[in-house]
Formats: structure tokens, C-alpha cells, sequence
């Protein structure tokens, strides 16, 4: 298989997840769509490394998905923490930043 | 072969992807987004990354998926109102994603790296092997992966700070109200919560407390006096 095919679907992923971003409302499920266009740009990655012949890029795929573990015990501490102050799970009522 | 390895596996990483923003139910797109991640392991191991094959499977299809699962099941569903704050984006927004993924096709197909239409050269035995992998983090990446660490520990902090119990108890101004308000009648109630609470009425915030760890109100009377004359 050309490296083309993986970077094509790599796209694809990617403009999936900014779909989900954009049109959903939930927090938690606007961070599943991070996670969906995180694991793009890992897909991406991989493939260049595939085509270069050279392990770098896996070490920073394996990297991406350090940053994308962090962001996710934040994101869903955010959650959890919205949820208890009983305020709207909901991102288009989530507009000012006091308390 | 390979062919049908491949496109087995992109059709299942397309699908557990549109699952994920489809389903309405967090808790459906959560386990889409776990057949995402494996379909997406499978593609990895045919690119002859093993080790990152193996960490997608057991650190993020496992360990982060159950976060998640435990959070969706923690916040339950959540109704997504149908009303839309900007007009027309229900089709402005999946006009712009295809719009992104057409540009990102042109940028790729329209390369002028010529060795994207190949396979790739002949790789040496044990590419993307724990053992490469492992040396290269400690050798050549050391500090890379020494900061990854220091991220990972800021981050497990930072998310006990968020969401630790202790920061409920100075905003008990808010636990009076008993449903989710709009921005727009919260009203300053800073000076209620500084009023000790009456031994008999239940307080509404040691009633959450008693909530989230399932024993009687009664009992965490006290406890609620006590954070709330701990106030001024």
C-alpha cells in the first residue's frame, strides 16, 4: 500500500473529529473528537515514518499520545468539576469564565 | 493482502470515528471511539510500528477509555438541546470539515514528495521494536521523554486540584441551587453561605456531600456548619 492511502485516511479522520468539534454540544464528547484528530496526526506521523525509513516519528507519535493522556485527566477533571458546581454540560452555555 | 488488512481496518477507524459524532449517547461514543483506536492499532502494524501498536491498545483503548467510561457514567446523559445558537450550523459545519479534509487531500496528493507513492524503502529488521523504540527514548530523546514525564505529573496534579472535593466546599453559594441555572439569574449569594446553617434544616451542600458518598445527610451536618462558618 502507497504511504498516500494512510495520509488520504489520516485527512479523513482529522476533518471527522473537527466535524464532531464543531457540531456537538457535550464537553466529553467534544474531547472524544480531540482524541479523534489527535489519533490523526499519530496515523499521519507513523505513516511519514514509514516512508522515511526512520523511527523518529513513532517516538513522537508515542509522545502525542503522552499530551493526549494529560489532556484527557484535565478535560475530565474540567468535566467532573462542572458537574458537581451543577452547572450546563453544555458548551454553548459555558460563555463567561466567572466561577 | 495487505490491501484488504488496510482497508479493513480504515473502514472500521472511519466508522468508529463517525460513530463518535453520531451516537447521542456519550457513553455509545465513547466504546465507538474504542473500535476507532483498535482499527487505528491494526494500521499501525501494518506501517511496522508494533510498539506504538501495543501502547494504543493497552494505554488508550484500556486505561483512557475506562477514564472516560467512568466520567460518562459518572455525568449520565446529557440532552443536547435541538435549538442552534448560530443559525445554520448544522450544515455550515460539516460543509467546513469536507471542505478541510479536500484541502488536506490536495495538499497530499499534490506533493512533491515522490517517495509518498511507494511503499517506502526496505526497512531493517526490528523497526519499530520495543528495543529501537526504548533506546531511542533514553538515548537520543532523554529529554523528551523526562519532560513527558514532568507533563504527566502536572497534569495528575492538576486534575486533583480540579476536581478534588475540597474546592466544593468554599463554593457552597452554589450547591443552594437545587437544578442548573442559566449564566444570567445567578444572583451574588456570597453573604448566604457565610450564615451558619440551622442544625436541623439539611444544608443543601452536605445533602450533596451525602449524595456523592452515599451516607445520610444527618451525619455531615457538622461538617457542613463547620465549612460554612469557616467562610468570612
Amino acid at each position: 500500500m502507497d504511504v498516500t492511502w494512510y495520509l488520504v485516511l489520516s485527512a479523513l479522520l482529522f476533518a471527522i473529529g473537527a466535524a464532531g468539534v464543531l457540531i456537538r454540544r457535550s464537553p466529553l464528547v467534544i474531547l472524544l473528537c480531540l482524541e479523534l484528530m489527535l489519533n490523526a496526526g499519530n496515523l499521519a506521523l507513523v505513516a511519514f515514518a514509514r516512508d522515511r525509513g526512520d523511527q523518529d516519528g513513532q517516538v513522537f507519535a508515542l509522545i502525542v499520545m503522552v499530551v493526549a493522556a494529560c489532556e484527557v485527566v484535565v478535560g475530565l477533571g474540567l468535566i467532573v468539576a462542572m458537574f458537581r458546581r451543577r452547572l450546563p454540560l453544555n458548551v454553548d452555555e459555558m460563555r463567561d469564565l466567572r466561577g | 493482502m495487505v490491501e484488504v488488512a488496510f482497508f479493513a481496518g480504515a473502514i472500521g477507524a472511519v466508522a468508529g470515528a463517525v460513530g463518535v459524532i453520531a451516537l447521542r449517547n456519550p457513553f455509545y461514543s465513547v466504546l465507538a471511539l474504542v473500535v476507532h483506536l483498535v482499527a487505528l492499532a491494526g494500521l499501525f502494524l501494518l506501517l511496522y510500528a508494533q510498539f506504538v501498536a501495543a501502547a494504543q491498545v493497552v494505554v488508550y483503548a484500556g486505561a483512557v477509555m475506562v477514564l472516560y467510561v467512568f466520567v460518562a457514567a459518572y455525568v449520565g446523559e446529557v440532552e443536547e438541546p435541538i435549538w442552534e445558537p448560530i443559525p445554520g450550523q448544522r450544515f455550515l459545519a460539516p460543509l467546513l470539515a469536507a471542505a478541510l479534509f479536500v484541502e488536506l487531500s490536495i495538499a497530499i496528493l499534490g506533493t512533491g514528495l515522490s517517495s509518498l507513492d511507494s511503499e517506502g524503502p526496505t526497512l531493517p529488521i526490528g523497526f519499530g521494536s520495543p528495543e529501537a523504540i526504548g533506546n531511542l527514548l533514553l538515548e537520543r530523546f532523554l529529554v523528551v521523554f523526562e519532560a513527558a514525564s514532568m507533563l504527566l505529573l502536572v497534569a495528575a496534579v492538576g486534575a486533583v486540584v480540579l476536581a478534588g472535593r475540597t474546592r466544593v466546599a468554599p463554593a457552597g453559594a452554589r450547591d443552594e441551587v437545587p437544578h442548573p441555572v442559566s449564566p444570567d439569574d445567578r444572583s451574588p449569594s456570597a453573604p448566604y453561605a457565610a450564615e451558619p446553617a440551622a442544625p436541623s434544616a439539611p444544608e443543601p451542600a452536605a445533602s450533596e456531600q451525602a449524595r456523592m458518598t452515599g451516607r445520610p445527610s444527618g451525619s455531615l451536618v457538622g461538617e457542613g456548619e463547620a465549612s460554612g462558618g469557616g467562610v468570612p
